[in-house]
């Protein structure tokens, strides 16, 4: 008792005048924060993670919830959090875990760059009447094209390998089934379909109901090569190796074994409630050199058909890493900044490993084009990719595409709780529970998410008309559309954007 | 009974690979290969019901994500045979080197001598798949680490302490280990717990020695005759003590 209770987190308070004890809050809410007692309606603040299930469904808007409703004394540097922290480390002795992406509050980069638009001297494209290139493809491009002419016919001598045609740079990243549902995938699958662009299955395997989907799939290895064999191999669109991942760089993962239900231990071909833990290397490979030993056997294994992606967390020496992976015959590079979300990870970790997606591709690109191999992979940044205009800077600052995580799933109702890690999620989406995971109808969350990649490429190609630019490739790397505002000197050097007014 | 016979000299891997499954798709029962000099990814991703006899040293990951046919190699092999395999045999006569195993979630390999670090690393099963690993000389360290299931047996021919370094079923959350003799303790992985067998456990290791002993010409006899202990799991969730939620 000598640490007590801390101050819950929520206060819920119903306005029992607007209330109709409809019940809608408690039937929704898996937490068990609502009851019904004495004709009236209940509640138990402290069980609240403000998932907002409850306030979406009341048809009187009879609920409110009020953030940290207990003050503690106030201080800048002993804020609430990193007291809560001690106190549960004091009683627990142990490492920390926390759901979605990191939460300290860290200068954001994208929202210190600003983007370009014409003026006069060169006139701006209105979309509407000018034919937009967004079409993106993902993959090798040879260093030069070989042909011969014949009669005025050209034909290509030099052999190409496989890409990846994207109708718009905007892919859903890697989530796993088990760390989200079935519908959650199935949402997903529909949306790429719809918009000609991908989705990563993560490191669960590939659930067979989403086969006819898997033209638009890229199907992962990871540490843990759960739900790989040939067969899975074969069936992507892509195969990308994660290696790390940025909301926790350099450590695995564990599934807990209450989350493998019968159909996670099937797609991920491990038994009923067993852990699945990935380990923190691929124990195949220790080294650059062998990575290429891992490309070369996957790409062997599909007969060199399927482009190879290997997935980094974005770190401190990202750029040197990415050269080397450049060389591995590689196909893409996907960097996940420190922003990158996740079900669970270290609190440690997921708040203080890795560094922003903005410098990473920065120096990536910089880094490949002053070895003069940027043409041997290409470029995928992910990890806190927020809007469209997030899309348009990055791209700018030399990556040919982006992976969405919590956008998408924000598109079907996530209200980043980040509470994916009780397994309780009561939009559907990051729990196993079938009558939860009913509350999703993939047809409906799958055009919600395919709504918001329509909506973000014609922003895209808005913010490109205005700037005098019809094609992304001409956008891509062109730091001259982009200024730093507020940035100091030596981040824009990283960037190699120039300050506002400049 | 079609026999095809390729000869891999001076052969780059990806044709060499393009040979074997032409002969596969055109119907090769036996296929031998001659000369293998260091060729990775042998039968990478290869399906059928195809014996493969390979004379010389392969490369790395022999036999990775194969599923069904059966590998007999005449020479050591490289890294990771059977890495990530899905079903099928790889029969090695002579060492492997480092990660034999890899993550193996099917069929079986039999290696008549010594293996590298990391034997059996993260090997798992489902359902009706179940791999094995035998190995008949000792194992360095790190043997069956993160293993998820599976099972492997160390008969150390040669040496009555089989496996003499740590980190033995570090992290094992599935599956077991059987060693001819004994381990010491102080060489146990993190997670892992030494028992003795049980009838079911000789059961298992019975017809596994005379399958080994058949392949490669030996008396079963003694090493059936001979003392075994096992390693498996203290617990289902090994990392589980160490986290709390925010």
């Amino acid at each position: 008792m000598s640490i007590g209770s801390v101050p819950s987190k929520f206060r819920i308070s119903v306005d029992h005048d607007q209330c109709m004890l409809c019940q809608r809050c408690i039937e929704n809410c898996p937490y068990g924060v609502f009851r019904m007692e004495n004709d009236r309606i209940h509640v138990n603040s402290r069980q609240c993670v403000a998932c907002h299930r409850c306030i979406s469904m009341c048809p009187r808007d009879a609920i409110d919830i009020e953030e940290r409703p207990v003050d503690y004394r106030s201080h800048p540097v002993w804020t609430p959090e990193v007291r809560e922290a001690i106190y549960n480390q004091a009683r627990t002795g142990r490492i920390i875990l926390a759901g979605m992406g990191n939460a300290v509050d860290y200068p954001i980069i994208f929202d210190r760059l600003l983007l370009d638009a014409c003026q006069v001297t060169n006139p701006s494209i209105d979309p509407l009447r000018e034919p937009m290139e967004l079409r993106t493809y993902l993959g090798k491009k040879p260093s030069k094209i070989e042909y011969t002419k014949n009669n005025g016919d050209i034909c290509l001598k030099t052999v190409l390998v496989p890409n990846l045609q994207l109708e718009t740079p905007i892919m859903i990243g890697h989530m796993s089934y088990g760390a989200i549902s079935l519908n959650a995938q199935h949402s997903l699958a529909r949306a790429v379909k719809a918009t000609g662009t991908f989705m990563g299955t993560g490191e669960g395997g590939l659930h067979e109901s989403l086969y006819p989907y898997q033209s638009h799939i890229i199907v992962q290895v990871a540490s843990g090569r759960f739900g790989v064999d040939i067969n899975y191999l074969e069936r992507g669109a892509a195969i990308e190796i994660k290696i790390g991942q940025g909301a926790k760089p350099g450590i695995g993962g564990h599934l807990p074994g209450g989350k493998v239900c019968a159909d996670v231990s099937c797609t991920r071909m491990i038994p009923l409630g067993s852990d699945a833990i990935s380990p923190a290397p691929h124990h195949d490979i220790y080294s650059i050199e062998d990575l290429k030993q891992l490309v070369k056997s996957l790409k062997e294994a599909t007969q060199w058909k399927k482009p190879v992606f290997v997935k980094i967390a974005a770190v401190h020496n990202s750029a040197a890493i990415a050269a080397g992976i450049a060389r591995s015959s590689a196909d893409a590079v996907v960097i996940d900044g420190f922003r990158g979300g996740t079900g669970a990870a270290p609190k440690v970790f997921r708040d203080h490993v890795g560094i922003p997606i903005e410098a990473a591709i920065a120096s990536v690109d910089a880094k490949l084009r002053s070895q003069g191999i940027r043409n041997e992979v290409s470029l995928i940044a992910s990890g806190g990719i927020r809007e469209s205009a997030d899309v348009a800077k990055v791209i700018a600052l030399g990556a040919d595409a982006v992976y969405i995580g919590t956008a998408a799933l924000v598109a079907m109702g996530c209200r980043v709780c980040g509470t994916c890690y009780r397994g309780l999620c009561p939009w559907g989406i990051a729990t196993q529970r079938p009558d939860l995971v009913s509350r999703l109808n993939p047809e409906v969350a799958g055009k919600n998410v395919e709504n918001l990649i329509n909506a973000w490429t014609l922003e895209l190609s808005e913010l490109m008309g205005a700037a005098g630019i019809n094609s992304i490739e001409s956008l891509r790397g062109n730091r001259d559309r982009l200024r730093g505002y507020l940035l100091d000197e030596a981040i824009l050097k990283v960037l190699d954007v120039k300050p506002v007014g400049a | 009974m079609k026999t095809v016979t390729i000869d891999a000299e001076n052969l780059h891997y990806t044709p060499l690979n393009q040979k074997i499954r032409t002969a596969v798709k055109e119907g090769a029962d036996e296929i031998i290969i001659e000369h293998v000099m260091g060729q990775r990814f042998i039968a990478d991703g290869l399906r059928g019901d195809v014996k493969i006899t390979i004379h010389g040293v392969p490369g790395g990951d022999l036999g990775m994500f194969m599923s069904g046919p059966t590998c007999i190699v005449f020479g050591n092999c490289d890294h990771a045979p059977g890495n990530t395999m899905d079903s099928g045999n790889i029969i090695i006569h002579g060492s492997a080197g480092d990660a034999v195993a890899h993550s193996m979630r099917g069929g079986k390999i039999f290696v008549r001598d010594d293996i590298g670090y990391r034997g059996g690393i993260h090997m798992k099963q489902y359902m009706e798949k179940r791999p094995v690993l035998v190995v008949g000389g000792i194992s360095r360290a790190f043997l069956g680490e993160y293993m998820a299931g599976g099972f492997i047996l160390v008969l150390g021919r040669n040496s009555p302490r089989p496996i003499s370094e740590r980190g033995v079923g570090s992290g094992i959350h599935g599956g077991k280990i059987v060693i001819r003799g004994d381990v010491d303790d102080h060489y146990l992985g993190v997670g892992a717990r030494k028992i003795p067998i049980n009838e079911d456990d000789k059961g298992e290791i019975i017809p596994l020695i005379h399958e080994y002993a058949s392949y490669f010409g030996i008396d079963p006899d003694p090493l059936i005759a001979d003392s075994y202990v096992k390693i498996v799991p203290s617990s289902s969730r090994p990392f589980a003590a160490k986290y709390t939620w925010e």
